[in-house]
């Protein structure tokens, strides 16, 4: 084995082995968070659900980087150019062919798959950081494309598109901004169900096996490359959902969104929340957008800097993220129930 | 018990006596959410962070005009207070940090924000829920919509109007030009060439090549050479600095010396003309509406005297030369005054009447001469300028004040 050939392989192992059971909450504890999420929005003002809701969508845009990092084992810093195509997707439907929001979501999930797994293609041959790069390439580029002369007419260059925010249907007395949190809040735990079945469906086995040992996955007769651009394709499909959701919640779509700040931001919040651990994707998601609120309310110039020391002490911390919180509580749980 | 009653009663009475009396005066005063006897709330949304964090500077000048009007006194015996946030130049953040200025901080209105697409983001939020968005921080045209965007007002002339005061500047100066335009094929390229367009009306035929270049090129060598090649005798470069100066160079390079406009962006002697070379850039032309706090021409003015007294007082860390400080104050000021035209009845509708109401309104920092001047039908406060010539080591302004109205 050649020394770059090493280094690949330990890029492999760079990502730890977590079991499919340890990927989700407790059957008690889920239904205590989605109680807690449907109450919520009762209680508090407008611009809470607001950030909430977003929360909700970048928590999914996590949660589809999870399935691919901590579930097949690939990296990607090219989950901003995803988002950007679910969004723009969206964004041209409701504005030049007056669909309906909700029908724009599958769509962007179509056409996202489709992106994905065309851009697994090239990227089987590569993995590790070269992989990373390459995904690096498609972030830097997206913002670039949607300016292209040409797409102008749809895209609306620079200038951006402005999406309508949906009304509340059947006149349910609620506001735009209550009606859009619930529908995100389905959208999601129906996308967080898929994703945890999928896990422990075959074809997430097998992500697993290749996540653990490709070479090994072969053998047993596992398809390398199809699950590797599978891989790729459902990630991509949900981030392009999740980017339909932040633009209809936005309520604007423009190059300047999407640009690599936000791919890294994903990467950050899989980071935080735990690679591999699905629930960890919304605390991840909390925190890239509390954080920097935090970190701005300590020191304007140096935003950066203390959001970079809060970092940090998290990864110091605890390095393997909320999860890791998570298995500490439980054990703490369990003592004092002995007790 | 009953005296007690009594009293209860008198007290009563003389209570809803005054109330009485006072209620006329009360009724003077009008407050909406963000306003009161003794506070003005005012949000703002700057890239501190992010790839455009040097336009911080002018978020940083602007809470420190506002501190320096609070230590004189305030705004009719009312304190300004400047809540500024961060978005990092990133349009969902600005959505995101509006809505709290709005909804959480409860502000009067947001003031200065800064940029297209940032601005663009919070536009229609802004007017659904009729807050003021005044004096945007970009020269997009499209900020002078009081039609469709009515609680929406920019600030600084628009590329537009910069591009419609060379049209006229040429028409007048050389009205046989065969114009070659070089544009950045973005919005900020886009809208001047509009604007160039409009200036020239009837004359339009008058640009004889226009070429557009995109950011990402590394060098626009080609473009140069095919402008001269066209037979233009006024190249009108709008370029940011970087393409500016490459075009200053080739166009010496080849040999080629029209007259020759650079758009304000640009206009930077540190950053563009030194660059690319002092010598051929003489004779260079431009226009600006602000003064130019590096250059000593201004020490003996009385508006800039105010201007670097309050920098050493209330914002001695900044650096007076950055274009970013003049500009902050002077958008501060400008909505200084609004607020107190706005007197006692401070709701979101009178703030938009007054800064629609602007008459020869002229702050400090802005060439003698300029004045803001805005109006039901017309939200776009600064629309004049001033042509300058690259003479020696800097700008030379010369002829009238040029006003960027169509007709006139």
């Amino acid at each position: 084995m050649s020394a770059a050939e090493e280094v690949v392989a330990e890029g492999h192992q760079a990502v730890a082995a977590v079991p499919k059971r340890g990927m989700t909450l407790g059957t008690g504890t889920s239904l205590v968070v989605l109680a807690a999420l449907l109450i919520m929005p009762i209680f508090v003002k407008n611009f809470i659900i607001f950030q909430m809701t977003m929360l909700l969508i970048y928590g999914l845009a996590v949660l589809a980087l999870n399935i691919l990092t901590g579930g097949s084992g690939q990296f990607s810093l090219g989950q901003s150019a995803f988002y950007a195509v679910g969004a723009y997707t969206t964004a041209v439907l409701m504005e030049h062919f007056n669909v309906n929001y909700a029908l724009t979501l599958p769509i962007a999930g179509v056409v996202c798959f489709a992106f994905g797994f065309l851009f697994g293609q090239p990227a089987l041959r590569l993995s590790g950081v070269y992989l990373a790069l390459a995904t690096f390439a498609l972030a830097t580029a997206m913002p670039q494309l949607l300016k292209l002369n040409f797409l102008e007419h749809w895209t609306g260059g620079v200038q951006g598109l402005v999406v309508t925010k949906p009304d509340a249907p059947f006149g349910l007395p609620m506001s735009q901004d209550m009606w859009l949190y619930y529908f995100t809040l389905v959208v999601v735990i129906a996308i967080y169900i898929f994703a945890v079945n999928l896990l422990r469906s075959r074809s997430g086995r097998a992500f697993m096996a290749i996540r653990d040992n490709e070479i090994a996955a072969s053998a047993m007769g596992v398809d390398v490359a199809l699950y590797k651009t599978l891989a790729f394709g459902v990630s991509a499909a949900i981030t392009g959902i999740a980017g339909s959701l932040g633009a209809i919640a936005v309520q604007f779509v423009a190059p300047d969104s999407y640009t690599i700040t936000l791919a890294i931001s994903l990467f950050l919040g899989m980071v935080v929340g735990g690679v591999g651990w699905l629930p960890g994707s919304i605390v991840g998601a909390a925190f890239i957008i509390f954080v920097p609120n935090i970190a701005e309310g300590i020191s304007k110039g140096l935003s950066g800097a203390v959001f970079g020391v809060l970092l940090f002490l998290v990864i110091y911390l605890v390095p393997h993220g909320a999860r890791q919180v998570a298995i500490l509580g439980q054990k703490l749980a369990g003592k004092l129930r002995k007790n | 018990m009953t005296s007690v009653r009594f009293q209860v009663a008198g007290i009563m009475a003389a209570l809803s006596l005054c109330t009485a009396m006072s209620s006329p005066v009360l009724a003077q005063k009008k407050y909406d959410s963000g306003a009161s006897d003794t506070e003005i709330k005012i949000g703002n949304i700057m890239p501190y962070s992010g790839p455009a964090s040097a336009y911080g500077a002018i978020g940083k000048a602007e809470e420190a005009y506002f501190n320096k009007v609070n230590a004189e006194g305030g705004i009719n015996g009312r304190k300004i207070r400047f809540i500024s946030y961060d978005d990092g130049y990133s349009p969902p953040k600005t959505v995101e940090q509006a809505r709290k200025l709005v909804e959480s901080d409860g502000v009067l209105l947001i003031f200065g924000s800064l940029g297209t697409s940032t601005n663009s983001a919070i536009r229609p939020y802004m007017n659904d829920r009729k807050v003021p968005q005044l004096f945007v921080a970009s020269g997009a045209s499209k900020w002078n919509d009081p039609k469709q965007y009515p609680w929406t007002m920019g600030w600084q002339p628009s590329y537009a109007s910069e591009a419609r005061i060379y049209a006229k500047y040429i028409i007048k100066e050389k009205p046989d030009a065969k114009i070659g335009v070089l544009y950045q094929n973005d919005d900020f390229g886009k809208d001047y060439l509009k604007g160039l367009k409009e200036g020239l009306g009837a004359r339009t035929s008058m640009i004889a090549m226009e070429d557009g270049y995109d950011t990402s090129e590394p060098a626009i060598d080609e473009h140069i050479v095919k402008l001269k090649a066209s037979g233009a005798d006024v190249f009108i470069s709008i370029t940011t600095p970087k393409f500016a100066a490459q075009a200053i160079k080739k166009a010496a390079e080849i040999n080629w010396h029209p007259v020759h406009i650079i758009s304000n962006v640009s206009a930077s002697v540190g950053g563009v003309l030194e660059p690319a070379g002092i010598e051929i850039s003489q004779g260079i032309l431009s226009a600006s509406y602000a003064k130019d706090g590096s250059d000593p021409q201004w020490n003996a003015d009385d508006g800039m005297k105010k201007f670097y007294n309050f920098v050493a007082q209330y914002d001695p860390k900044s650096n007076k030369l950055d274009a970013g400080v003049v500009f902050g104050y002077g958008a501060a000021q400008t909505m200084v005054q609004v607020l107190q035209m706005c007197g006692d009845d401070l709701t979101r509708e009178n703030v938009m009447k007054q800064a629609a109401s602007l008459k020869d309104f002229a702050p400090d920092t802005l060439l003698p001469g300029i004045r803001i001047n805005t109006a039901a039908d017309n939200f776009a406060p600064i629309e004049q300028l001033q042509m300058m010539r690259f003479k020696g080591r800097k700008w030379e302004l010369f002829g009238d004040i040029i006003s960027s109205e169509i007709g006139q």
